[in-house]
Order: structure tokens, then sequence, then C-alpha cells
């Protein structure tokens, strides 16, 4: 096929003027992206005391397991272990004081080695009235004055029973978590993907799994092959290209009994990658209705469809910025596809990937500045890293290195983790991982598990 | 694919191991093979010679007229003298000595009358010509509209998958040969089953993402159904599928096996 010349001109450009801007543009930036993703990616060291109970010691047991798994599970701490605490456990402020000599009343004590928490958290719990009530308080040990230091110094009541301590850790947990979670939680957050468990060849169907792989459910039963799910900003809904009746289709269902809902798709040999709007009421996606594959705009039902780009290359996998009316997309390049940035009318298109390699699945990043993607930069096609780019100065940062592929990474809504897909491991499984990319954690083993998206719910 | 045959082959390994075993074991046992049977006189066929002393005379076997339009009939006629045993064959059987027998043939037929006496056989022919067309064969399996298993051979069978270059739709001379190929093999299978459709799938190897090659097999897919309408293939029996990297013939992760994945496969539409 003989390229357009306007496309030509753009690979002109690409090969020869980018890369010097780019280059000039990467010294100047380069430190940007990598303290972002450093901050983001850090772990808070958090040492939790065993706290203890006044009329309640006999709930106290729970009340710390909870605490203590709450705030593992969330993957945002590094969890001191409690065999390296000092001999003293401060559980009021007022315990504390400048100096202990490591004895543990002094939060130098804990900032210190062998313990090196970043934070503190202490507290204790009693019966008063009935009711039991949690003092709970979090400070940062790096700070010399034990005013200033205290993060959090919250109280909590539930029953005075086994449920109310429990209930009152969640509490405390999610609080803790909220505070360096920043925008959102991971707690409750599910991640939707698509598996294929009944041997090879056999179906893929849309699964769901907490954030941290457990509680992993089938959503759907087409015995087909159900692929690239997205879902809704609120969490409710889940999109997918189905193959079940033949042509690639979308279908929409719900996200928490796969029930399917309407969504109508246009006469086209393609309808796929959908993504919601930040309002949760329209849809972008492909269509293959007048030709080439283009993004389309429609409401969420698929009625009222109309197409928002008239570049006669392949585009897919348009993804919609949480904050601003535009959306990154993917276009057929020369010679290989790359990431573009477009109004959501559709003009304003403009490359913001170098043009090197393919650079491919973009995902926003809750704050509508940075997205991750997947990228062939400087190595064999098809060989994908995880990056993440900052979309105003086009810096960039390689957050996984060759271990097999790396693709579709998606971003957690406390913007913090990513999970993507990689076949590190042989098959392609489901992984997360910070957003500086340490602490990876493989969520999937059974069959092949691929196209990961992270919901709120 | 891989799987079906190597279970296959097992199951012929393990056929094979039973019959040898079992041949072994009733080696020992067999008796040995009785002597072979004496060979018979040759049978002499004298009909319109001089009868053999003993044996019985045919003194007349005929059919009626003997050149008949198919659909007519024609009469055959025989008188047999010294036999009590006449036989007439094509599905005739023993009659006796003398007879008539009307019969309508479809086809020109050879009949053989042998009269068995005591001393021997005597033998006659009489032959029946039909003229007339070849009548039509019994209906096929392939004009059966509703038999899928056979349009599928067919598909399978008749039409080859068409090659891409790597992210690449144009349709290079290989792949031209290729299409003009199954454009014949199309028009047969549509002449044979008027009703079929077929599917034009696209697919892609493995290297791309699978979100750009779900649009990059939908290209191949439309290339390669453009060409074949421009060879007149109707446009309404063929269906694009873009299956992008989702559907390999192979998953080894080197060129030989991505070539095998960038193609337009064909398989049979709903």
């Amino acid at each position: 096929m003989t390229m357009p010349i306007s496309r030509s001109k753009s690979r002109v450009a690409g090969v020869v003027l980018l890369p010097v801007l780019f280059l000039s543009a990467a010294t100047l930036f380069a430190q940007d992206i990598l303290r972002w993703i450093n901050t983001t990616g850090a772990k808070p060291a958090l040492a939790v005391i065993e706290f203890r109970g006044s009329g309640s010691q006999q709930f106290m047991d729970k009340f710390n397991q909870t605490l203590f798994n709450d705030l593992q599970g969330s993957a945002l701490f590094d969890l001191r272990p409690k065999s390296m605490f000092p001999l003293n456990n401060p559980q009021r402020p007022e315990d504390l004081r400048p100096s202990d000599g490591g004895q543990g009343f002094a939060l130098a004590d804990w900032a210190a080695t062998p313990v090196s928490a970043s934070h503190l958290v202490f507290g204790y719990t009693a019966a008063q009235n009935g009711v039991l009530v949690l003092y709970g308080n979090v400070d940062d040990t790096r700070q010399s004055n034990p005013q200033s230091a205290s993060l959090m110094a919250s109280r909590y009541s539930g029953s005075l029973d086994e449920a109310g301590a429990i209930h009152v850790a969640h509490e405390f947990a999610n609080d803790i978590i909220q505070k360096f979670g920043g925008s959102g939680s991971l707690l409750g957050s599910r991640i939707y993907f698509s598996s294929e468990r009944a041997g090879s060849k056999g179906p893929d169907e849309i699964w769901a799994m907490d954030w941290d792989g457990q509680n992993q459910k089938q959503l759907t039963r087409l015995n087909s092959l159900s692929l690239y799910p997205s879902v809704s900003p609120d969490g409710s809904r889940v999109a997918f290209t189905s193959w079940a009746r033949g042509t690639p289709r979308i279908m929409m269902i719900d996200s928490m009994s796969g029930r399917a809902l309407p969504f109508y798709n246009q006469e086209a040999s393609v309808n796929a990658n959908v993504s919601f709007t930040p309002d949760g009421k329209q849809v972008y996606y492909i269509s293959s209705a007048v030709g080439t594959p283009r993004i389309f705009v429609s409401s969420i039902d698929g009625q009222g469809f109309r197409p928002v780009s008239h570049r006669d290359g392949i585009e897919v996998e348009p993804k919609v910025n949480p904050k601003n009316p535009s959306l990154l997309l993917v276009v057929e390049g020369s010679p290989h596809p790359q990431i573009y940035q477009m109004n959501s009318d559709g003009v304003g298109v403009e490359r913001v990937t170098n043009g090197q390699g393919e650079a491919t699945n973009p995902a926003w990043h809750p704050d509508g500045q940075h997205f991750a993607f997947s990228w062939t930069s400087g190595i064999a096609a098809g060989n994908f890293n995880v990056f993440v780019m900052d979309i105003g100065s086009r810096t960039y940062a390689q957050l996984t290195h060759g271990e097999g592929r790396n693709e579709n990474p998606t971003w957690a809504p406390d913007g913090k983790h990513l999970a993507f897909m990689s076949n590190r491991s042989g098959k392609f499984q489901i992984y997360t991982m910070l957003a500086n990319g340490t602490d990876v954690k493989q969520l999937t083993t059974q069959g092949v598990n691929r196209y990961p998206v992270w919901g709120v719910k | 694919m891989k799987n079906y045959s190597f279970r296959f082959e097992k199951l012929i390994f393990a056929l094979t191991l039973a019959t040898a075993l079992l041949a072994a074991s009733c080696g020992g046992k067999k008796n040995p093979l009785p002597p072979p049977p004496p060979t018979p006189p040759p049978a002499a066929s004298n009909a319109g010679g001089a009868p053999a002393p003993g044996r019985p005379v045919v003194a007349e076997f005929t059919i009626e007229p003997s050149t008949i339009e198919r659909g007519q009939s024609a009469v055959m006629r025989w008188t047999v003298t010294g036999s009590s045993n006449v036989s007439i064959n094509n599905g005739i059987g023993t009659v006796a000595p003398s007879g008539t027998r009307r019969m309508t043939p479809d086809a020109t037929t050879t009949y053989t009358l042998t009269a068995t006496g005591p001393l021997g056989d005597t033998m006659a022919t009489a032959t029946v010509t039909v003229t007339g067309p070849a009548p039509p064969p019994p209906p096929s399996r392939n004009t059966n509209n509703g038999n899928r298993g056979t349009l599928e051979s067919r598909v399978q069978s008749d039409l080859r998958d068409v090659l891409y270059d790597y992210d690449s739709n144009n349709v290079s001379d290989a792949a031209r040969t290729a299409l003009q190929a199954d454009a014949d093999a199309l028009k047969r299978i549509f002449a044979d089953f008027p009703n079929a459709s077929v599917n034009v799938e696209g697919h892609c190897d493995e290297r791309g993402s699978a979100e750009y090659n779900l649009g990059l097999g939908d290209r191949r897919a439309s290339s390669a159904r453009d060409f074949l309408v421009q060879q007149g293939i109707p446009a309404d029996k063929l269906k694009t599928i873009s299956y992008g990297k989702e559907r390999p013939v192979c998953t080894e992760s080197d060129e030989s096996c991505w070539q095998r994945n960038r193609r337009a496969h064909f398989s049979v539409g709903q």
C-alpha cells in the first residue's frame, strides 16, 4: 500500500527532527519523571506496635491481626518486623519524649536501625461505658519534635466484643491507607481480565479478582473469545470485545453479576476497544463501519454514534483522559504504531511517542498527567516493556526490564500501583507492581490470563 | 491438532502391537496348511458348434428385438434339450428347459445360458443392445447443501491461506497467485453449494499489540475479500472476520511460524 503524502512527511520529521528535540527535552526533564515514579512508588515503612486493651484485652488478638492484615494487604507499606522493636512501646502521645536511649519512648528509636521505620503506628483500646474505644495514632519518626510528628490522632468506637474490635481495626486501617494513598485506596478495587482456563484453544472468558488476586470469579460464559475488557469509572460496568457472534463486537455487562447490558453495535466487521468517559455517560471505541478501523464516540448504550477522527490509518485503543476532554489513541505508523493524543472531538491530533519501535497500550494515571504504555524501543519487535510518560514534558521512565513480554499496563485507583500482563514465567499471567517498577507480584497462576484493567470496585 | 495426531499415532501403535502379539501367541498352535484343491478341467463352451455326445443341446437362445431404446422392452426365448438344469445369469437364475421372459434392461447386456448335462455343460450367449442417453447418476452427497461436513472439507482442502509480510496487508505476487487459485476454487465451491458463504479470516503474528493486530487482521481480511470480489466472487458470499493474533496456527517465536500466522484463512460461514 502506498503511504499518503502527509504520512510520508511526518515520517521524515519523525526520523530527522524529533529525536533531536526529544533528546534535549529528555535531558531537561528526565529527572522529573524519575522523581515522580519514585515518590509515587516508594513505600512508607510502618512500625505497628502490639496494641493492648484496658478491659478489652480479650479482643486484642483479633484487633492486632486485622490491623496488620489490612495494612499489609494494601501493598502500600513496608511493615517492619516486630522482633526488631525496642523494649518500650508508647501507647499514648504523652508517652513520647525527645530521647530514650534507644529504649523506644523516642521517635528516633524507631527511625534508627534496626527498625528503620518512617512512621510509628501506636495506641490502645479501652472499655468505656460498655463501648470499645480505640485511640489510634500515626507519627512521622523522622520528626524530632513529638508535637509536629503527629500525622493522625483519632478515636474510634465499636461494640465491646470481637466484632467491635475488628470493626475499629478496619476503620483505623482504612484511614491510614487513605492518608498515604492519596486519591483512592486499593481496598475494594478489582482487576478485570481475560482468562483461558479450559486448556489451550479453550474459550477466553472475562474474570474479576480482588486487587491482591483473591476471590477470582468468572463473569462470562460465552464459550468464545472474550477479550480487551475495560471498566467504567464507577466500577459498575465492564465492556469487552466478544467473538460470540462471529465478528468481534462490543459487549457490556454488569461488573458484579456478569449480566448483559444493552449495547448497540454498528454494522461492521470490527467493533472493539471501549473507553468510558469520566462521567460514565459516553464511550469511545473503534469500528470499521466506514472502512479502516477508527475512533467513534457514542452514548453508553452504543446509540448516537459518530466518528471523531478521519485519518486513514488504523486507529485503536482510545483512552479517555480522566481529567481533561482529550484522549490517547494508537495510530498505525511508519514503520510501526505510535501513541497519539487528540481532543475529544477528533481534532488536534498529535503524536506523543517518539516514533521508534512500537508504542502501544496507553493507560492514564488517575492524575490525567501521566500514562503508562508498552514499548519496544531499542529492542526486538514484540518484546514490549512497560514505561511511564509525563504527557507535558514527554519524558519517560522504564518500569520493566526485558523479563519476557510486559504489556497492557493499567493503573490502580490509588495511582501508586500498576497491573500488567507478562509471559516472564512462560504463559501470560497478571502481575502488579509499584509505580517505580518495584514490588512485582504475580496474581494469577491458572491457565492463561491477559488484558488486565483495574476498577474502583 | 498436535494432541490429536499424537493420540492417533499412539492408537495405531497399540493396534499394531496387539496384532503382533495375537499372531505370535497363535503361531505355535497353528495346524499345517491343507494341500491345494485339484485344478478343475476347463469348461468347454461349444454353443453353435457340434454338440458333444451326451451333452445338452441349446436349440434356441435369442432376444428380440436385439436392439432397443432405453425404457423399451425385449423378449428372451430359449429352448434346451437333454438337460434338467438350465440357468441364465444376470439375475435371472434357474429356468425351465424352455421359456420366454420380457425384460427392460437399462444398458446393453450379454446373457449367458448354462445347461448342465450328465457329461458336461453347454453354454450359449445372447446380447441385447440398449441405446439412448445415459441416465443421470444417483444424487451425490456433494450436491446436498445441508451437508456441512462436505462443505467444510472442501473449504479446508481447496482454499489456501494467503500470506502477508510483517505489519502489512499488501497483496504480494505470491499472495496474488494464492488468491487467484482461491477465487477459482471458491467458484467451484459456490457452484456445488449455492447457499454457502465463506468467512475470510484475518490473522497476525504475535509481535504487535493485540489491539493493533485486531485492526491489521481486519485489513488483511478486507484486502483478500476485495481481491476475490474483483475476481468475480459475489461480495455477499464472503464475510470478513479479524482474529488479530488470538488464533495462531503455531506458537514458536521464529520467522517461519510468524509467517504462517500472518495470513488470510478461509472457513465456512454461518
